[in-house]
């Protein structure tokens, strides 16, 4: 009995041994060197040993103290059950927190600036949470939108000097019209095949902004975007002639943080509109019909429901967000370019959605929060940053392969008796 | 005076006639049961009747108080949307994420949608949308009440049993209020009790919602007892069609379900 469970283990040993051999020999075995006579190949086969030696024996002492192999999920502790309306409360309490925050006396500058930037992300998240976690369409190129809303308000605010207030809904629509001119070549396609087209519409944007120079300034990007000011009054220590800026116009003492402070607020508002509206049109024939497509398009369309209409306001308001969000962007950076609309953006952005559990509105906010503040707290690791952020996710997926928060709420009840 | 009227639909796939010249009619506020022996082409005209396959010949014409809906021209939603010809599927199909009365919400999105004001006045919170809203749920309890589900309402429907999940299937059917009811299999799966219950609620919706009903089926207890018309289809040809009793004692249905004897076959 215990003899063939050695040797199990053994075997099992063995095999992740053998593994870790023909992963270690090419990574770690052979290293590059600059000699004299030029480049060199310096062999480190006794680091191969020592890693090899690692995993077969800690691979063998996994085996024998788990007893059956690949039940590493029963060692892992389950996620506690929380009553119903802790998360209502959990949300209420996040909101207070968020509002308070910049007062807050340990808030400086670099935590406002990485909330900010959480909460662009959370406002993302919830954006694309219309398309991929209620309507159920993978869509990999959501930051296209992104870039369609940052470049349209660069654009607009430069060559015709016109306010952010004004460009903020236009940058929405516009990057609405983009989500229905991908929507439409796309209706026919589910899953895989969706997810690689727009996966291409969203490297065309990037592509054509980078190379339309006369556009978009081409790979250098459009720098000195106007910034945003308060109603009217700029964020500056000296106005210009005859201009009141924001901290006369309260009679504060000029400081830099005052803008940052009102581009959090200002995020934090779009974000809690962005959750608004998700919230109020899950509960609407659409948003049902989104859900619904999810689960069925056949009987969908059995019911009667065109599925181009909804599967188009999907695209269209879920760009929308994305849309609002690029603009937002674009006025705190005050310098965009191509660069910052890769690929990695929208896998980041589906990240978050997953990871939250699709369709899950407080998911999104816990998993944003996840995605960037951990690699932003593991900067002390910067070598091993990538390395531990990845572990990190793959222990979540083996933990709640649903995405953290799994539950989901009913869009409507029937309440009992009557 | 029939709802629907058939006319010669054929329906290929590559060289197989799935449905070849079939004509029948069904009556209003009737059923008319379609049966014969597996892969006769009975879920191919079902298909057809709801859009999900276009015919290559053939006229599918639904008439009722003096309008007319040519099916075969239309695209597939409109023909539930506008027709009102609703179906069930074989293999269920419910939304089984959503609960169950969010299944029967969907079912009702079209009026739904419309006193939304696409979306505006729902966002809004408007009174006019909120009125058609609480509707819509009463519609949802009648037919709960209707299949004697109404303590299910607000479970997941994917985690209801197999025959809640079929009754289901048929109230959502029902709740966008169609003149035509197309049920293929109603009763498979299901034990002799329940199967019973369908057989009385099928009979409920013709005679108290005034729907016609289309019925393929295999059980057959269910189907001579209920139905008021049978067609019998065999490797896609209609080969009789009448009154239960007719059906039950035409040689060429016998043949077709048990297999013709050999000294026949020679003959």
């Amino acid at each position: 009995m215990d003899g063939t469970k050695a040797a199990n283990a053994l075997k099992e040993a063995g095999l992740a041994a053998l593994v870790a051999l023909l992963l270690a020999v090419p990574l770690i075995g052979f290293r590059l060197t600059e000699g004299l006579q030029g480049l060199g190949i310096e062999t480190r086969f006794d680091w191969v040993a020592w890693g090899v030696g690692v995993v077969f024996f800690g691979r063998f002492g996994l085996a024998l103290t788990r007893g059956s192999r690949g039940d590493l999920l029963g060692h892992l502790p389950a996620m506690p059950k929380f009553p119903t309306g802790t998360g209502r409360t959990v949300a209420g309490l996040l909101l207070l927190l968020a509002i308070a925050m910049p007062l807050l006396p340990v808030a400086d500058r670099y935590m406002v600036e990485i909330a900010i930037t959480v909460l662009i992300y959370v406002m993302l998240g919830w954006g694309l949470n219309i398309v991929v976690g209620l309507a159920g369409l993978l869509d990999l190129g959501y930051v296209a939108f992104y870039a369609v809303g940052a470049y349209t308000y660069a654009l607009l605010a430069i060559n015709f000097d016109m306010s952010f207030w004004l460009c903020l809904p236009i940058a929405g629509l516009f990057a609405a019209l983009f989500g229905i001119i991908l929507g439409f070549p796309v209706l026919r396609l589910r899953g895989d095949y969706l997810a690689i087209v727009t996966l291409g519409f969203g490297e065309m944007i990037r592509i054509v902004l980078l190379n339309w120079k006369e556009f978009s300034g081409g790979p250098n990007g459009i720098s000195s975007i106007p910034r945003p000011d308060f109603f009217g009054f700029p964020f500056a220590r000296e106005g210009e002639p005859g201009q009141t800026t924001f901290h006369q116009l309260f009679g504060l003492e000029f400081s830099p943080m005052h803008r940052i402070i009102f581009l959090y607020y200002l995020i934090l508002v779009l974000a809690l509109l962005t959750n608004w509206f998700t919230l109020r049109m899950r509960r609407l024939p659409v948003g049902r019909a989104w859900e619904a497509l999810r689960e069925d398009e056949i009987a969908c369309r059995a019911l009667g429901i065109n599925p181009t209409n909804v599967k188009l306001s999907a695209f269209a308001l879920g760009a929308m967000f994305g849309g609002f969000a690029g603009a937002f962007f674009a006025t705190r950076q005050g310098f965009i370019s191509p660069e910052s609309f890769s690929f990695i953006e929208s896998a980041v952005i589906l990240a978050i959605v997953v990871l939250g559990g699709m369709g899950s509105q407080m998911g999104v906010v816990i998993a944003a929060a996840f995605l960037i503040l951990v690699p932003e707290l593991l900067r002390d690791f910067s070598q091993y940053r990538m390395v531990l952020f990845g572990m990190a996710m793959v222990l979540i997926m083996l933990w709640r392969p649903q995405g953290l928060v799994a539950h989901r709420a009913p869009s409507a009840r029937l309440e009992a008796g009557a | 005076m029939s709802l629907l009227t058939v006319e010669h639909l054929t329906i290929r796939f590559g060289g197989l006639v799935a449905v070849d010249d079939v004509s029948f009619a069904a009556a209003d506020r009737k059923i008319t049961a379609i049966i014969g022996p597996n892969g006769a082409g009975k879920t191919t005209v079902f298909n057809c009747l709801t859009g999900f396959y276009k015919p290559d010949v053939g006229r599918m014409m639904l008439s009722k108080d003096g309008q007319e809906w040519l099916l075969e021209r239309m695209e597939g939603f409109r023909i539930s949307q506008q027709a009102g010809v609703a179906r069930t599927f074989q293999n269920i199909r419910l939304f089984p994420k959503m609960t169950v009365l969010e299944n029967l919400l969907v079912a009702q999105h079209n009026v739904l949608q419309a006193a939304s004001g696409f979306s505006i006045a729902g966002l809004l919170g408007l009174n006019s949308y909120r009125t058609a809203e609480r509707a819509a749920i009463e519609l949802a309890r009648h037919w709960l009440d209707r299949v004697g589900m109404v303590h299910l309402a607000n479970d997941e429907a994917g985690s209801l049993p197999y025959g809640a999940q079929r009754r289901l299937e048929i109230a959502r059917a029902m709740c966008t209020g169609p003149r035509l009811l197309c049920l293929d299999e109603p009763a498979a799966g299901l034990n002799p009790a329940e199967s019973a219950a369908l057989a009385a609620l099928v009979r409920r919706i013709r005679d108290e919602d005034g729907v016609a009903i289309l019925l393929i089926e295999h059980d057959m207890s269910v189907v001579m007892e209920i139905s008021d018309r049978i067609v019998v289809l065999d490797h896609g040809r209609k080969i009789a069609e009448g009154t239960p009793d007719q059906v039950r004692d035409d040689p060429e249905v016998i043949r077709a379900y048990l297999g013709a004897a050999e000294d026949e076959v020679a003959s």
